[in-house]
């Protein structure tokens, strides 16, 4: 595979390639589930375990996280007959996945136990809103709360607009370079027949759609899903004996703040996001930069955070994230496709994991889109972009995930085809 | 003392543990801001902290600021997310820098205080005013008053004030 020589050794990198990725696994992406976010938990996890060709016994840890609005880890164990030898809930919404991660193979390497699984289970449509509309919009305010959700500043995308809209302000960035990334992302989607969303959209769709909060367009912003998703960790070696190609984790880096992550808007610029930091990190650890990257995928709650990351961990120039994600380097069949799967804009909104789970696939060579299963029992890739055809990218060997809390928050983590 | 209160049909509390948030409300409370600062190092730290987060010293003293400032980034909503703001979209957000402390301890930071645009007497905005703000709009602060021993910051347009173009997002 085509990787740079080590850029930096400054501090030891053993877990580089020593752990894995070995199996993944999720629900339908629905608005209406029908059933509990336990029962989206074990539905998921059980497939990620079939997929790694494990029984319940092989797992011995688990993590999840969630936001007071999902299951616990308990729950799915004892559902699936899975005797643990650790686990925790950590509460996080995005940027937690690649966290996990990290903290999962540091558990394995503490001795802790060898096999981890990861889930997210979550009604973010038919319960508890992901948006922060319904039951959430309408909670006592108190405490740090006063400072935000008495100004009617509490969504997301109210949150994070100043961070959108002064990069506009600081770069000339325009709303349709950023559509783009909604455009790409629908493109892509169509040919995932599990995506929400298949419909391929224009730039002109995107801005003709009305505004939530500017610079935000609905179709700037994500859609609110149904669903559960799992991903396994285990130690390379143990890999080996698995079922799928192993998937290596190059290097992580889990929840990196900007100064003053209680109110990040002290520190400028606030056009900046975490990745500046993250990524001092990330490609140390990894042993490899973003040209070697052939699949991102930048967490895309919206548009626009797909375009910061991507210009803040350095595959494009500071201030040049909108020509970035405009010019179709992001697209199948571009140079360095982003979210394949569609993402949250149209596959499903999971707090990240999903976007993990695609790159995944994509290292295995074995994306589930619509080219025909050969006798071998493999998807006989045609490489050709067109509506409801392929997604897999060719030659896949090198992923980056750039997961987003919020522009003070996040986290990232490269993985490789064995 | 607790406080409980209701502004625009939402439910507010200040535990009564909550010295900082009670101190800062107070004052504003009076139409006197007030920030703490710290009593080593001397700066200023916006919103109330439990220590200096540039020293970690603990103790600090509230003093009055000056509410004047500039627009530094915006979020004009459509679409409110709470019930409470429904009936009064398009509302702004404003992030605005003070004049105070600007730039300082380093070049990117500033006491950046949230607040919506509203009307000298502290009513959220009317439409025709919000289109005339932007990044760089002058802004001074006025209060909505709520409670005994709680008012909200909030911004208007500094009449007095040299008024630059302010820049507005451009599909309008």
């Amino acid at each position: 595979m085509p990787l740079a020589t080590d850029i930096d050794t400054s501090s030891p990198k053993h877990l580089r390639d020593k752990y894995a990725i070995i199996g993944v696994g999720e629900t339908s992406y629905t608005r209406g589930s029908g059933m509990t976010t336990r029962a989206l938990g074990t539905w998921a996890v059980r497939n990620a375990i079939e997929d790694a060709g494990l029984r319940p016994a092989d797992i011995d840890g688990m993590l999840s996280y969630q936001s007071g609005d999902s299951t616990f880890a308990p729950f799915i164990a004892g559902d699936l007959g899975i005797r643990l030898n650790f686990y925790m809930d950590v509460f996080g919404g995005g940027s937690s996945t690649e966290a996990l991660i990290g903290m999962a193979m540091g558990v394995i390497e503490a001795g802790m136990c060898k096999t981890v699984v990861l889930f997210r289970a979550m009604n973010g449509f038919s319960q508890v809103r992901i948006g922060g509309t319904g039951a959430r919009s309408a909670v006592p305010i108190s405490g740090d709360m006063l400072h935000s959700r008495t100004y009617g500043w509490q969504s997301a995308g109210q949150l994070f607009s100043f961070t959108f809209l002064r990069h506009m302000y600081d770069y000339g960035t325009t709303p349709a370079q950023v559509a783009a990334v909604r455009v790409a992302h629908s493109q892509h989607a169509s040919n995932n027949p599990k995506a929400y969303y298949q419909r391929r959209l224009t730039v002109e769709d995107v801005l003709a759609s009305r505004i939530i909060c500017k610079p935000l367009h609905l179709l700037d912003c994500c859609v609110e899903t149904d669903n559960a998703t799992a991903v396994i960790v285990s130690s390379a070696a143990r890999a080996r004996d698995g079922r799928q190609p192993r998937v290596l984790i190059r290097g992580v880096a889990g929840r990196v703040c900007k100064p003053r992550v209680d109110m990040h808007y002290q520190h400028g610029p606030i056009s900046s996001v975490a990745g500046k930091y993250a990524r001092e990190i990330l490609w140390p650890n990894s042993g490899v930069g973003p040209e070697d990257v052939d699949v991102t995928g930048s967490y895309d709650a919206f548009t626009f955070t797909t375009m910061l990351q991507l210009e803040d961990y350095g595959f494009c120039k500071k201030g040049e994230g909108g020509q970035y994600v405009s010019d179709g380097t992001i697209c199948l069949g571009g140079r360095r496709p982003n979210n394949t799967s569609g993402g949250h804009l149209c596959e499903g909104y999971t707090h990240g994991m999903n976007m993990v789970i695609e790159n995944v696939r994509q290292l295995r060579h074995e994306v589930d889109d619509s080219c025909p299963i050969g006798a071998d029992g493999k998807r006989q890739h045609t490489y050709d972009y067109r509506e409801g055809g392929c997604r897999q990218v060719k030659q896949c060997e090198v992923t980056a995930n750039l997961g987003w809390a919020m522009p003070g928050t996040g986290s990232a983590m490269v993985m490789r085809r064995d | 003392m607790s406080i409980k209160a209701n502004y625009l049909g939402m439910p507010l509390s200040i535990d009564e543990l909550d010295g900082e948030n009670l101190a800062y409300f107070k004052h504003c409370a009076a139409h006197d801001f007030h920030l703490q600062l710290c009593v080593s190092c001397n700066l200023l730290r916006y919103p109330p902290t439990t220590a200096c987060p540039w020293c970690m010293r603990a103790e600090a003293q509230w003093v009055p600021v000056e509410g004047k400032g500039a627009v530094h980034a915006y979020t004009e909503v459509h679409h409110a997310i709470q019930p409470a703001f429904k009936a009064a979209t398009p509302y702004l957000v404003l992030l605005v820098d003070l004049d105070t402390q600007n730039g300082k301890p380093s070049a990117h930071e500033a006491l950046r205080v949230v607040g919506n645009l509203t009307t000298p007497d502290g009513q959220l905005a009317p439409a025709d005013m919000v289109k005339r703000v932007g990044i760089g709009t002058r802004v001074r602060m006025v209060f909505s008053d709520v409670a005994p021993g709680l008012a909200l910051p909030q911004w208007t347009i500094d009449a007095e004030a040299a008024q630059p173009q302010p820049w507005r997002y451009p599909e309008e």
